[in-house]
């Protein structure tokens, strides 16, 4: 079965991160790149009122030559992220076999609905997709909340589909909203230097991005896993 | 009074579900290394993924 699993997710990994990179220049990269020139700004404005931009540190570290270079990590990090994201999805998937649920490339595609609804909607509630340069809360606490909510997600989908219990159903039902009752980090108020048209732009694009994605990777891992099975 | 209702899991099922724990485990490992990793080698090669998936980023 482990075989099975990993040669599923690493077929529909790479096409869905291919895909995905692909998708990523028609606007969201476009984006980034525009909010990177306000964002350098903010951070120059920044130096010369004296204060400390978070950005020192990282500047003199080593990052990717912009260019063929930065697109190239960035094509990778895509690779890797599919793969990462279609291990979840087919190890789930292998576990709902166990319990004699079937798989194909329909149901696949329910499945990837529900990776996108886990992996990028739940989060996206409480911490909508961010442009580099706007302000946000303190990064550890908007990591953990990320990954709160995607495990609540996660085991309330899977208990409102797979158990018959009501009472459990209710559990479940408490643990896809729970997270955002307790609520996300709050971003400071205040001014930043990213025009809110390119960040509704850039939450828009994201998420229908996921979207795509997400759905790909659910019917092509369905229809894989059933051809290895 | 509380009637427990005794869940089997035999020997055979969990060994069966190992292979998918192996594979949900990696995958969380691999997703951990591309949207959350602290160190900005890491961070600087992986941003613009982590922007255009939503991870927490900066």
């Amino acid at each position: 079965m482990l075989r099975r699993i990993f040669l599923t997710a690493l077929i529909a990994g790479t096409m869905a991160g291919l895909f995905a990179a692909g998708l990523q220049h028609l606007k969201l990269i476009p984006l980034i790149a525009a909010a990177e020139v306000y964002e350098a700004a903010g951070a120059q404005a920044d130096h010369q009122h004296g204060a400390a931009p978070a950005h020192d540190a990282a500047a003199a570290e080593w990052e990717p030559a912009p260019g063929i270079e930065r697109a190239g990590y960035t094509l990778i990090a895509d690779l890797l992220a599919g793969i990462g994201f279609a291990l979840l999805l087919a190890g789930a998937v292998a576990l709902a076999r166990l319990r004699g649920y079937g798989i194909d490339g329909s149901s696949g595609l329910l499945w990837g609905a529900a990776g996108f609804a886990v992996f990028a909607l739940a989060p996206a509630i409480g911490l909508p997709p961010e442009l580099p340069g706007m302000s946000a809360a303190e990064l550890a606490a908007r990591q953990q909340w990320w990954l709160l909510t995607a495990a609540a997600t996660a085991a309330g989908l899977g208990v409102v589909i797979f158990t018959r219990q009501v009472p459990v159903r209710v559990l479940g039902a408490v643990l896809l909203v729970l997270p955002h009752l307790i609520g996300a980090p709050a971003a400071p108020h205040g001014a930043t230097g990213v025009p809110a048209e390119l960040a509704a732009e850039f939450a828009t694009a994201s998420l229908a991005t996921a979207a795509a994605f997400w759905l790909l990777l659910g019917s092509v891992s369905g229809w894989l896993y059933r051809r290895f099975e | 009074m509380l009637h427990a209702t005794t869940v089997h899991f035999p020997a055979t099922t969990l060994r069966a579900a190992l292979p998918a724990v192996r594979a949900i485990l990696f995958g969380a490992f691999v997703i951990y290394g591309v949207g959350f990793a602290g160190p900005a080698t890491i961070h600087n090669a992986a941003h613009d993924v982590r922007h255009a998936f939503a991870f927490p980023c900066h």
